[in-house]
C-alpha cells in the first residue's frame, strides 16, 4: 500500500495563537520556513510534536499547529527524548537557544545527540539572551560588553558544531535565519537522517544583539565569509572562488585557490565516519567572524536510541511471551499456607 | 542428618543477626537463610543494614554490614528489636552490634578472626573474648576459616575463593541451630553457579561442613524449632519494598491499558527498581536511565505526553533536582509518578540508612502554589498497593503524585499474601480520541466531577494542542497572564488535589478504639507502631493507632477519628514532620516520639515511649 503524501499550505502549520517576538527577529524568517517546509514534509501534523525549553526560541511550539510542549529551561532534549523512544512513529522536533541548549541544557543536548535519539534540534543561536533581556551567552564572544558583562565577557565562548561533532552527533549543520533556502535544504537532509539532528541556526536578534551576523548576510561581505559545505563539490568560495580549503595533517586550512593544485582542494563527504575533518572544518572560525562554514557537516548512520530501545522490547516479548502479572509476583518463588 | 542427642527446644519466634565485612556475604547468608524460612512457612520481617562504601577498609567497623531477620510462628510486623542470636564473622562485626545482643543471647564468633590485627583495628585495646564483656551472653567460637579451608581442600580453588565461602559454614551452622533443611539452598546454589559447577560444589561442601560442625560439637546441644505461622490462607511470596513497588507499577500500567515508561538514574536506595523494572521489557517497559536526575523527570513528562503511565523515581537529593520538572507537570496537568525512597538527609547524607525527612518536601518542596497528592508505603508488600494506588490517582486526575518510600520499606522484606490480580481494578484514563466541543478541541475543558482535563495523545488527527508551564487559560489551555484567570486556576489546582479526599480510603482505627490515646503514623513505621500497640493492647494499656496512606490529602474521616481521642501521639523518623501537620489542619496538641539515628523505631522503644506518654 503506498503512502498518500500528506500536503498542507502553510496555514495549516499555523496555530491560531499570536506570535508575540519582537518586530524584526530572526526567528519570524525562520518559523516561515519551518512552516513552510512542513507543509511540504510529508508528516501527517498530528505526528509532529514540537518541544521546547525557556527562551524567546522556546516560543515555538505555540505558533505551530501540531503537538507541542513547551517545558523548562534546557530540559527540551530530555522531553524530547521521553517523547520520541514513547512514541517512534511521532516526528519530534526541538527548538532551542543558545542559552537554553549550551548553557542551562548543555547536559541533555550532549546525551541526545550521543545517544543517537531520534529528535531533530534547532538551536537558534542569537549570542545573547533575549528573553532576560540581554545578557551574555555561552556563544557571546570574548570582550561582549552586555548588561551582565559592563567590562566585557572575559568567557570563551563554545563552538556549537565542535560539541556536537565531539558528543558523538550523527548529523550536524549550521544555517543561517535569513538564508531560507539553506535552511529548508537542511530542515530536509534532516527530517530524513535517522536519530538525532542537530542544526544550529544563526539569528539576529535586532534588539539586544543586532547584526552579530553581519559578515555573513552583508551584500558586501557575505561572498568573503560563507564557506557552503556541499556534499560531493568542492570546497571553494569568495569572489569567483579565489579562496579554498584544504586539509593538511587532517587539518582544515584556508588558501588561495591559485596556490594549490586543483586535486587538493577539499572535497565535502558528509558520509565521512571519522569525525576530525568535520571537526576540523567547525575550527576554520569560532564564531561568525571572518570565513564560515555553513551547510551540513556530517551525517552518518547509527542505530538510534528509540530503535534499539524498541528492538530490546521486541526480543523480550518473543523470548519470554507477552507479561503476564500472574507470572511475574510468582517469579520469586511462593509457597501455600491452607 | 539428624540431631541425634541434642535438644530440640519449640519457641514462638526468634531475631537473627548476621555481621561480617561487607565482603563476608553476610546480606547472602540473611537472605538465603530467610527464603528458607519462608519457604517452610514462617511469617518473617528482614532488615538489611550495609555501609555506603561498596569496600571500606577490611575489618574496620566503617565496613561491617549486617543482615537482621525475625522468624516467627505468628503474624509479626518487624524484623525484631534486639537480636537472639548474633553471628560476628570479625572483631568489627561484634564491636559494633553486641549492645544490641539481647541478654543471654546466643553469639557466634568466627574466632579464626579473633587475630591481634583484627582486634586492634576493630578498636579494642584487649581481646573482647578475654575481657569480661562477653559474660552474660552464650558464646560459641567456630574455627569457620580452619573448616572451610579442609574442606575445601579436594577443591583445586584459589585461596580467596576458598576463603569466600566461609559464609556457607555459618549458614550450615545457623541452619542446623534451627533445624532448617539445606535442600532449598542447595538448589540455589546449583542454579547459580550452573556454569561453574566446581564453585557450586565447593559451597555446598562447606554449607555442609558449618551444619556438620553443629551435629558433632558437643558445644552445641541444643537446636531450636520455629514452627510454621498461622498465616491467612494463600499463596505467599517473599518480597522487599523495592521490588513490591515495582510490580505495583507494572501492574497498574496492564490494567490502565497503558505502558510504564520509567524514568530515573542511579541513586541509593532507588536503583533496584531501575534494576528490577529493566528485567521485564516483556510487558512493554521502557526504561530509560538518564543522564541526571532532571532528565530523568523531563524524559517521563515527555512520555507522559504521549500517553505512558510515567514514572520516574529517585531519593531525597534526587527529588530536589527534579522539583522544577514535577511542577511543570503539576501545571501542564499531565500524569506522573515521582518515587523517592527516602533516605538520611540532608544532602548525601546517611545513603543506606532510613528516614521519614523528606515527607514536607514531597508536599511543599515546589515553588510557587503547586499542591500535589502524596502517598506512602508502610510496608514492603504494601509498597505493590501503594505504587498502584499512585498510579491511580495520577491516571485519574491528570496530576503528578509523589510516592514515598523509604530505605527500610525498600529493602526490608515480608511474606505477601499473593492477591488475585484479576480483582485488581480498571486504572481510568482521560484518554481523549474524539472533538470535546462542537467548535474544537479544548484540552482544558475539565470533567465535572475529578477537574481533570482531557489528555489527547500526539498522533490522535484533530487534537493537536500546545501545553507548557506559563499559566493556560481555562478551557483553551492557551497562554493566559489575566489575572482573574490565575486565581481560578490556582484555586483550581488545589480544589482539584483536595477533591481527591472523597476517593481514597478511610482512616481506620486499630486496637482498642474505647481507648484514650491515638498513635497516628505513616510510612514505614507502621509494623512498629502496630506491633506496640499490640502489645500494650496485651498488657491491658488502652491505646489505638491509625496509619496514614495518604498524606495529601488525607482521607475526608480523619478529623472524625481524631476527634474521638484526647491524647494523640505520633512517632516519625524525623523531626516531627507530620506532627506539624496534623497540628496545623487539625488543632490538636500532638505529642511526638522521634528518631534520625539511621534506625528504625524498634516495636519495644515504641511500647516504652507510648506507655510512658499515656502515663505522664
Amino acid at each position: 500500500m503506498s503512502k498518500i503524501p500528506v500536503t498542507y499550505k502553510r496555514t495549516d502549520l499555523q496555530s491560531d495563537q499570536e506570535v508575540k517576538w519582537c518586530p524584526g527577529c530572526g526567528d519570524y524568517t525562520i518559523l516561515a520556513s519551518v512552516q513552510n517546509f512542513m507543509a511540504e514534509m510529508g508528516i501527517s501534523k498530528e505526528k509532529i510534536v514540537f518541544v521546547s525549553g525557556i527562551g524567546c526560541a522556546a516560543r515555538f511550539p505555540y505558533y505551530m499547529n501540531t503537538y507541542g510542549v513547551h517545558s523548562i529551561h534546557g530540559r527540551a532534549p530530555a522531553v524530547a527524548t521521553g517523547v520520541s523512544v514513547s512514541n517512534p512513529d511521532l516526528s519530534v522536533w526541538v527548538v532551542s537557544g543558545d542559552g537554553d541548549a549550551l548553557s542551562i541544557g548543555g547536559n541533555h543536548l550532549i546525551h541526545a545527540l550521543r545517544k543517537n535519539v531520534n529528535i531533530k534540534i534547532l538551536m537558534f543561536n542569537n549570542q545573547i539572551y533575549g528573553l532576560t533581556k540581554g545578557q551574555y551567552s555561552p556563544t557571546s564572544e570574548e570582550g561582549k560588553k552586555t548588561k551582565s558583562s559592563p567590562f566585557g565577557s572575559v568567557e570563551m565562548p563554545l563552538n556549537p558544531m565542535s560539541l556536537a561533532i565531539g558528543a558523538e552527533a550523527t548529523f550536524v549543520a549550521r544555517s543561517i535565519d535569513m538564508d531560507r533556502d539553506l535552511t529548508a535544504g537542511i530542515l530536509e537532509e534532516a527530517k530524513n537522517h535517522k536519530g538525532s539532528a542537530f542544526v544550529e541556526i544563526y539569528q539576529n536578534c535586532n534588539v539586544f544583539n543586532d547584526k552579530a551576523f553581519e559578515q555573513l548576510t552583508n551584500k558586501e561581505t557575505k561572498v568573503a565569509n560563507r564557506i557552503n559545505l556541499v556534499h560531493g563539490e568542492k570546497t571553494v568560495f569568495g569572489e569567483d572562488g579565489h579562496k579554498a580549503v584544504v586539509i593538511r595533517n587532517g587539518i582544515a586550512q584556508i588558501v588561495d585557490t591559485k596556490d594549490v593544485d586543483e586535486s587538493e582542494i577539499y572535497v565535502h563527504n558528509i558520509h565521512e565516519e571519522n569525525p576530525s575533518i568535520a571537526f576540523s572544518l567547525s575550527r576554520l572560525s569560532h564564531g561568525p567572524y571572518g570565513p564560515t562554514p555553513l551547510g551540513v557537516f556530517r551525517k552518518v548512520q547509527r542505530d538510534t536510541f528509540t530503535e534499539e530501545v524498541h528492538d530490546q522490547i521486541d526480543v523480550a516479548k518473543e523470548q519470554k511471551g507477552e507479561g503476564e502479572l500472574d507470572k511475574l509476583i510468582r517469579s520469586l518463588g511462593t509457597w501455600e499456607v491452607s | 542428618m539428624s540431631t541425634e542427642n541434642k535438644t530440640v527446644e519449640s519457641i514462638p519466634a526468634i531475631t537473627i543477626r548476621f555481621a561480617g565485612d561487607s565482603g563476608d556475604g553476610m546480606q547472602l547468608v540473611g537472605t538465603r537463610f530467610t527464603d528458607t524460612s519462608a519457604v517452610f512457612g514462617n511469617d518473617l520481617a528482614t532488615l538489611p543494614a550495609f555501609p555506603a562504601e561498596i569496600r571500606a577498609p577490611q575489618g574496620t567497623i566503617a565496613g561491617v554490614s549486617s543482615f537482621q531477620v525475625q522468624i516467627a510462628d505468628f503474624d509479626i510486623l518487624t524484623p525484631g528489636d534486639n537480636p537472639d542470636v548474633l553471628v560476628a564473622m570479625n572483631p568489627a562485626a561484634l564491636k559494633a552490634h553486641l549492645h544490641d545482643l539481647a541478654p543471654n543471647g546466643m553469639l557466634i564468633l568466627n574466632e579464626d578472626a579473633f587475630e591481634e590485627k583484627n582486634i586492634t583495628k576493630a578498636g579494642y585495646k584487649v581481646d573482647p573474648r578475654e575481657s569480661g564483656e562477653l559474660d552474660g551472653y552464650r558464646v560459641f567460637q567456630v574455627p569457620m576459616e580452619k573448616l572451610t579451608k579442609e574442606a575445601l581442600e579436594e577443591f583445586d580453588l584459589p585461596g580467596r575463593a576458598v576463603l569466600r565461602s566461609k559464609n556457607m559454614v555459618a549458614l550450615g551452622l545457623i541452619s542446623w541451630t534451627f533445624n532448617r533443611p539445606l535442600e532449598d539452598t542447595e538448589n540455589w546454589i546449583n542454579d547459580k553457579f550452573s556454569k561453574l559447577p566446581e564453585i557450586a560444589k565447593a559451597n555446598i561442601k562447606a554449607l555442609k561442613t558449618g551444619y556438620n560442625f553443629g551435629i558433632t560439637v558437643e558445644a552445641f546441644h541444643h537446636t531450636y524449632v520455629v514452627e510454621k505461622a498461622a498465616l491467612p490462607a494463600g499463596e505467599y511470596t517473599n518480597i522487599n519494598g523495592n521490588i513490591g513497588l515495582s510490580w505495583g507499577l507494572i501492574a497498574a500500567a496492564k490494567k490502565a491499558n497503558l505502558d510504564l515508561f520509567y524514568g530515573s538514574y542511579p541513586i541509593t536506595p532507588a536503583s533496584d527498581i531501575l534494576h528490577e523494572l529493566s528485567k521485564h521489557k516483556n510487558f512493554n517497559v521502557i526504561t530509560f536511565q538518564a543522564e541526571d536526575e532532571i532528565a530523568a523527570a523531563a524524559a517521563s513528562v515527555g512520555a507522559s505526553f504521549t500517553g505512558k503511565l510515567a514514572v520516574t523515581g529517585t531519593s531525597g537529593p534526587g527529588l530536589a533536582l527534579k522539583s522544577e520538572t514535577i511542577s511543570l507537570a503539576l501545571s501542564a496537568e499531565l500524569p506522573l509518578v515521582i518515587v523517592n525512597v527516602q533516605r538520611g538527609g540532608p544532602s548525601t547524607g546517611l545513603p543506606t540508612k532510613p528516614e521519614q525527612s523528606d515527607l514536607m518536601f514531597a508536599l511543599y518542596g515546589r515553588h510557587g502554589e503547586s499542591p500535589l497528592p502524596v502517598v506512602a508505603a508502610k510496608s514492603p508488600s504494601h509498597a505493590f498497593y501503594a505504587a498502584y494506588e499512585a498510579s491511580r490517582i495520577a491516571l485519574k486526575y491528570m496530576t503528578p503524585v509523589i510516592l514515598l518510600s523509604d530505605n527500610y520499606v525498600a529493602t526490608g522484606s515480608e511474606p505477601w499474601n499473593l492477591p488475585n490480580t484479576e480483582e485488581l481494578n480498571e486504572l481510568e484514563t482521560n484518554i481523549i480520541t474524539k472533538l470535546n466541543t462542537e467548535d474544537g478541541f479544548l484540552p482544558f475543558l475539565r470533567n465535572v466531577d475529578t477537574f481533570a482535563r482531557p489528555w489527547a495523545l500526539p498522533g490522535t488527527p484533530g487534537l493537536e494542542y500546545r501545553v507548557g508551564g506559563l499559566e493556560k487559560e481555562e478551557g483553551t489551555g492557551n497562554v493566559s497572564y489575566d489575572a482573574a484567570n490565575h486565581q481560578y486556576m490556582t484555586d483550581m489546582r488545589a480544589w482539584k488535589v483536595s477533591n481527591i479526599a472523597n476517593d481514597i480510603d478511610k482512616l481506620e482505627i486499630h486496637g482498642d478504639e474505647s481507648a484514650d490515646t491515638l498513635v497516628l503514623g505513616w510510612g514505614s513505621t507502621y509494623g512498629g507502631i502496630t506491633q506496640a500497640v499490640n502489645r500494650l493492647n496485651e498488657k491491658g494499656v488502652k491505646v489505638a493507632s491509625a496509619h496514614f496512606v495518604h498524606l495529601n490529602p488525607f482521607p475526608d474521616n480523619t478529623l472524625e477519628v481524631i476527634s474521638k481521642f484526647k491524647k494523640v501521639i505520633i512517632p516519625e523518623l524525623n523531626t516531627g514532620q507530620l506532627l506539624k501537620l496534623v497540628r496545623e489542619a487539625f488543632l490538636v496538641d500532638a505529642r511526638g516520639i522521634n528518631k534520625v539515628s539511621g534506625e528504625p523505631f524498634t516495636a519495644q522503644e515504641l511500647t516504652d515511649k507510648i506507655e510512658a506518654i499515656i502515663n505522664e
